[in-house]
């Protein structure tokens, strides 16, 4: 037998990231199915995915503002600012899709003075991004006192609580971001125009691309979808807190990581994130079904996604492509 | 006559100096707040106002204003006046070490409450006692399901005394149930979101529920925004703080109970056993103080 251009091919398909990364989530998943038959039931994977869509919301930016070579620490206190916003706008009379519209433009202006920052001021997005995390977050205590913003009508809820056709509405959002963002990376010059910032920023810089508008642009998507992502929270909770958020950029960090985003630029796709979303909401899901002793738990978490991606750098090691 | 004269004098002045050092030394005690600008310090303080005067005893307070500095000029001050001792809610378990060192040094014994100090010597800590209000929250629940059926316990962030303590007195409760089955025991981190999520997981896994203890408040609105999302009736929550959004739920009866501090009890043991402890009396490390349920 000639290895045939066929043969290349099925190597390629069998290793690619998403098939890997789909093995290692289908895996898990029968393992659990395995351990506890109520793991494999709709309502349980209805449930994982309704609970994954917040961290997904933002893993999704997060993933964009890495293709640029950047980072983004400040989106979970913008989660808690951007939630108190709304929350606070809506309990003071306003009608729920101002209120829903202020919180995105708070999310956004923060991404606005991250992305300013970082790309004309030149300021590493690490530090700045760091900067906005503390300062985002005392923003939000002193907003409040401290205090939660709780108790809102059921329509500034919807986001979080509601369903549609079955589906819950935070999942549809959490698609519906999915999609916009798979147009406008997959399809449209601003997408071309990320990946060849991240993958060379000077050769970037030579050509035609407005290098700081477009990464000022990456963190200014990342900050309205933390907006986004503080509505969903708000109004699953029913609760707007300054302390919402904390750790989730740990979380969108190591779902893009996870799912083959590299803070060396330019590599990093909406669908590796995605699973790397999911894979991280059933492990979740899975210690809390199993029962798993809390003291385990970082340990379990730990292992499984560091064991993910051994494998998966093996695997894509041995990749041709 | 000349000796006599020289005597009532010398008698006079040695009690007008004596008097007021006496009182220096024993019946002054100086109190710093971390804030008063939290109900929760100045029903402290009311409680530290009504045992002194209970006892007679002259009290100094200082409100520190949640600032570290505050809290070091002020025990500085009270050093200074030689107070016969300090009683002090720190600002931070850190910050106030180099005060309580000076006080050491000074010879002026130092009492904590609410928050401890890291290091330096204190006489005793006088802080609401965990492992019993886990206990009450437990007893509490097993008896509203009844003595029997399946509970979830919501932990803390691991490690943390107020979680260590908390189920510590939980299971101590639930010992006395031995048809009470804890079938779910998950950390949810003292966080609503967690709470929220953590729960609605237990939800999937657990057909059967009829109790959830929370370490602290927030889990457990969290976990209660999770079952009403889920349409699960019937589930008694119980949880720690008495937090508004908490107290409120429990009016609103979506809440069963919620274990609240005490903190007028803290103030009167404060001052107790500082008076206690300078008239001779030996007294524990630690003063546990009683909490309350609140349920409704």
């Amino acid at each position: 037998m000639k290895a045939g251009k066929g043969g290349v091919l099925t190597r390629k398909v069998l290793f690619s990231p998403y098939v890997v990364l789909g093995s290692v989530l289908a895996a898990l998943c029968a393992a659990l199915a395995l351990m506890e038959p109520r793991f494999l039931t709709v309502s349980n994977l209805v449930n994982i995915l309704r609970q994954s869509s917040i961290l997904g919301i933002i893993a999704l930016g997060m993933t964009c503002v890495i293709l640029v070579r950047g980072i983004d620490l400040s989106v979970g206190s913008v989660v808690a600012l951007s939630s108190l916003v709304g929350a606070a706008l809506v309990k003071g009379g306003v009608p729920f899709y101002a209120a829903w519209g202020a919180a995105l433009l708070a999310g956004g202006a923060c991404g606005a003075l991250n992305g300013f920052t970082v790309a004309w001021m030149r300021v590493p997005p690490f530090i700045v991004t760091l900067g906005m995390m503390g300062a985002a977050r005392g923003a939000a205590l002193l907003f409040t006192g401290g205090a939660p913003i709780s108790g809102f009508p059921e329509v500034f809820r919807l986001p979080g609580t509601g369903w549609f056709a079955g589906v819950p509405l935070p999942v549809l959002v959490f698609a519906g971001v999915f999609a916009a963002l798979f147009v406008l990376l997959e399809l449209s010059s601003w997408g071309e125009q990320v990946r060849s910032i991240g993958s060379n920023p000077v050769a970037a810089w030579g050509s035609a691309i407005p290098v700081p508008a477009i990464t000022a642009s990456v963190f200014v998507l990342s900050g309205v979808l933390a907006g986004l992502a503080g509505l969903v929270l708000a109004g699953r909770l029913d609760a707007a807190q300054p302390t919402a958020g904390l750790g989730y950029e740990f979380g969108a960090i190591a779902a893009a990581v996870l799912g083959g985003s590299q803070f060396s630029g330019g590599k990093g796709t909406l669908f590796g994130t995605l699973m790397g979303v999911l894979i991280m909401g059933v492990i979740g899901n899975g210690i809390n079904v199993l029962n798993v002793n809390p003291f385990y738990e970082q340990v379990v978490r730990g292992l499984v996604i560091a064991a993910a991606l051994v494998f998966y750098g093996r695997v894509s090691a041995g990749n041709p492509a | 006559m000349k000796g006599r004269r020289l005597l009532s004098v010398a008698m006079a002045v040695l009690l007008v100096l004596s008097f007021p050092l006496a009182a220096a030394a024993s019946q002054t005690l100086g109190v710093v707040i971390s804030t008063l600008n939290n109900p929760f310090f100045v029903t402290l303080k009311d409680g530290a106002e009504e045992k002194a005067k209970e006892l007679g005893v002259e009290l100094v307070i200082y409100d520190a204003q949640d600032d570290s500095a505050k809290m070091t000029s002020s025990m500085e001050d009270l050093i200074q006046k030689k107070v016969g001792g300090i009683l002090v809610n720190p600002t931070d378990a850190d910050a106030v070490v180099p005060s309580i060192l000076k006080a050491n040094a000074a010879g002026i014994p130092v009492f904590t409450i609410d928050r401890g100090a890291t290091s330096g010597e204190v006489v005793t800590h006088i802080a609401s006692d965990n492992v019993a209000g886990g206990k009450m929250a437990g007893e509490f629940l097993a008896e509203k399901i009844g003595g029997k059926g399946k509970v979830v316990e919501l932990v803390g962030i691991p490690g943390t005394s107020a979680a260590r303590d908390r189920g510590k007195g939980f299971h101590e409760a639930m010992e006395g149930y031995p048809d009470i089955e804890i079938v779910a025991s998950q950390a949810a981190d003292f966080n609503r979101d967690r709470g929220l999520a953590v729960f609605e997981n237990i939800l999937q896994a657990q057909p059967e529920i009829d109790g959830v203890f929370a370490h602290n408040d927030e889990m457990v609105l969290g976990a209660i925004a999770a079952a009403e999302a889920a349409g699960r009736k019937g589930i008694v929550f119980v949880g720690f703080d008495a937090v508004g959004d908490a107290v409120k739920a429990v009016k609103d009866g979506r809440l069963a109970a919620t274990v609240a501090q005490q903190p007028k009890e803290m103030g009167l043991l404060g001052v107790e056993y500082a008076v206690k402890y300078l008239g001779g009396e030996t007294i524990p490390d630690n003063v546990p103080v009683p909490l309350m349920l609140v349920t409704e």
